[in-house]
């Protein structure tokens, strides 16, 4: 069984994902903060591949993309870094980053390396779905790596069903129409989205992202799904406290 | 398709292996949304009246294709300027607009917001939403917002609300990165008017579609003047590629038609500093389209230079793509140099100051044979907004 696939046999409420980019904020930083994430109690891990042109993210996240670039980051090294994942961690961890560094590394290439790795699954934002499926969905599933969609408060009920047949592991529900940023709050009208897609009764799992920043934003989010994706409010942590004792204890403030 | 149509976009939206639409779910549902809509809205007869109205009594078309006699002696061939600077605000890119924010309109949007790197198609944006009372947003990078004072301003006269982007390089593609990310946030009555033959599919074709009203315009002026309605070659200059485009749509099935794309090689191809992108591009994903764009072996964006804004991109539309691929189009690349040279020399051979994208176009003529050869060059703007530049350069 694929550990996403675990996670949710294991757990069937307040899962808790947590995404911050690789290589940041210091370059080697990566599998050290995955392994404090997983000692904090995370269940499941999200890592960026940094781009220089992340349309679908804030200024936190690109701020971060930015700096890792200029520190050296790729996705080359992001594997290597990765080498010795499996000798530490055991919770998924899935990669999130854009098609563009993704196809220059190869795809191919991508797939088999994130099968030795260890990688469990992949988020590609804009990799669309028709493409998914006429191009790529062969490779993924030959290394057995998930591909996850994401739904948004626009998409429709058609698609959905589609995506429901299509992703794997989990879909991503995007919580409002909007690119990635903590905010403080969920409003009724996210509620009244969150609700639509509760009685839709898809067979697959469901985590809500995108701005989840709290512990009151993280539980609100989890009465209408599985879990919830934590990464823009992790990310400004990182910023201002990297050590483990701070990872330690932002993610001892939500789950506790 | 048709073989007859293999230079144009196919119904998934791609030209040969370029194009498609590569955008995040949230962005789709605006796309699916102009994907199903475009056509049918563009061919309605309603439609078509008020564009072609506002395009001339309001644009100012058919402009003029001139017979450029001193320039034609010079290079012992028969040149003709297709006069697009002689466009209202200045350039080729209010063609688009007025199609564009017609488009909008068909679509109950309330609010338009666009990209620019010179200001050229910020202007012609923010032009066309102030003739229909429309709320308009542009964004523009900081670094061009120094580098093109003058249309900053012109665009906060007409009313537009002028949005500087901070982010990346801070120049054309950081603009339309942060046009897409607003278009994420205000999914439902905003409209997004792309200002090149760019961006996910449909952007690519119905820019085309609305730019192509340069050769309509050439074919009959054309047989008006010469008793044939198509020439030997025509030479345009590519940033993105929409009036290049323009220029080429009704001789690209046309194979004796030699059709000359025009790129800014900076500083020159074997310099950092170059914006040619099929000289030094490679085949990727940016903005929402397979094309060939300028990149880290990582896959990260580069950043181009152009000593002109509006070839200063580190992409070209998915169609240039296929068109130098086939073969079809032959690319050259200008240096910053020979591009002021060239705007130089139409200056004083013809009394006409062209924009610095145009100047590497009417470079293209010293790259190619043209001796004997019915030449088209579109002149895609007037340089007023250049006079810094050219001050700046100074050898004149
Ligand atoms: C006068 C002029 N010509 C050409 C261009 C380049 O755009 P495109 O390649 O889409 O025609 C611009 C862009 O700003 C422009 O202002």
């Amino acid at each position: 069984m694929n550990r996403i696939n675990e996670v949710f046999f294991s757990k069937k409420k307040n899962v808790l994902s947590i995404y911050f980019t690789a290589g940041y904020p210091k370059i080697d930083d990566t599998l050290r903060i995955a392994r404090v994430l997983q000692t904090a109690g995370t269940d499941m891990i999200e890592i960026g591949i940094p781009y220089s042109d992340p349309i679908a993210d804030g200024p936190t996240i690109q701020d971060s993309s930015q700096k890792a670039l200029d520190a050296g980051m790729s996705l080359k090294l992001l594997m290597v870094q990765l080498q010795d994942l499996r000798k530490y961690i055991s919770i998924p961890v899935i990669l999130m980053g854009y098609i563009n560094p993704v196809l220059q590394y190869g795809f191919g290439k991508f797939c088999q390396d994130c099968k030795e790795v260890g990688i469990d699954g992949v988020i590609i934002p804009d990799l669309p779905m028709q493409e998914y499926v006429e191009t790529y969905q062969r490779t993924f599933e030959e290394y057995g790596i998930y591909n996850i969609f994401l739904i948004t408060p626009q998409t429709s009920e058609r698609r959905i069903l589609r995506i429901n047949e299509v992703s794997k592991g989990f879909v991503y529900m995007v919580s409002s129409a909007s690119i990635t940023g903590a905010k403080q709050n969920v409003s009724q009208e996210q509620v009244d989205y969150f609700v639509r897609i509760q009685k839709m009764n898809l067979s697959i799992e469901r985590l809500i992202g995108f701005g989840i920043s709290n512990k009151e934003t993280f539980k609100n989010a989890c009465k209408y799904a599985s879990g919830a994706i934590i990464g823009s409010a992790f990310i400004n942590q990182l910023s201002k406290d990297a050590s483990d004792e701070a990872i330690i204890s932002f993610v001892g403030s939500i789950v506790n | 398709m048709t073989s007859q149509e293999k230079y144009k976009v196919n119904s998934s939206g791609y030209y040969g292996k370029y194009g498609g639409a590569y955008v995040p779910e949230m962005l789709l549902p605006n796309i699916l949304e102009l994907q199903e809509n475009y056509l049918e809205i563009m061919s309605k007869s309603s439609f078509k009246k008020e564009f072609d109205y506002l395009l001339r009594d309001y644009v100012g078309r058919p402009t003029p294709l001139y017979l450029a006699e001193r320039m034609s002696e010079k290079y012992q061939a028969q040149i003709f300027l297709k006069r697009e600077d002689l466009c209202h605000t200045g350039a080729h890119k209010i063609n688009n607009t007025i199609g564009q924010i017609l488009l909008a309109k068909a679509l109950h949007k309330k609010k338009i917001i666009a990209e620019t790197g010179a200001g050229q198609h910020g202007v012609a944006t923010a032009t066309v939403c102030a003739l229909m009372g429309m709320e308009c947003i542009i964004y523009m990078g900081a670094v061009d917002m120094l580098r093109q004072r003058p249309n900053v301003e012109r665009m906060k006269i007409l009313g537009a609300d002028i949005r500087s982007a901070e982010s990346g390089s801070k120049t054309l593609k950081d603009a339309t990165n942060e046009a897409m990310r607003h278009w994420i946030n205000n999914p439902t009555d905003t409209h997004y008017i792309i200002g090149s033959v760019v961006g996910p599919h449909p952007y690519p074709d119905l820019v085309a579609r609305f730019q192509s009203v340069i050769s309509k315009e050439i074919k009959f002026q054309l047989n008006e003047q010469i008793g044939r309605d198509f020439p030997d070659m025509v030479i345009a200059c590519v940033g993105g590629g929409s009036n290049a485009v323009g220029a080429f749509y009704h001789y690209l099935n046309h194979s004796s038609v030699q059709l000359v794309a025009a790129e800014a090689a900076g500083l020159g191809i074997d310099h950092k500093k170059s914006a040619a992108t099929t000289f030094l591009g490679t085949e990727g994903i940016l903005h929402g389209s397979k094309t060939l764009l300028m990149q880290t072996a990582d896959g990260q964006v580069t950043e181009p230079y152009s000593i002109s804004a509006g070839l200063d991109y580190p992409g070209i539309g998915p169609i240039h793509a296929h068109l130098f691929d086939s073969g079809r189009a032959h690319f050259c690349a200008v240096t910053d140099e020979e591009a002021m040279h060239a705007g130089i020399d139409l200056s004083r051979l013809e009394g006409i100051i062209p924009a610095i994208e145009t100047a590497h176009a009417i470079s293209a003529l010293d790259k190619f044979e043209v001796k004997d050869q019915v030449v088209v060059i579109n002149v895609s703007g007037r340089g007023d907004k250049d006079l810094d530049t050219y001050i700046s350069w100074g050898k004149y």
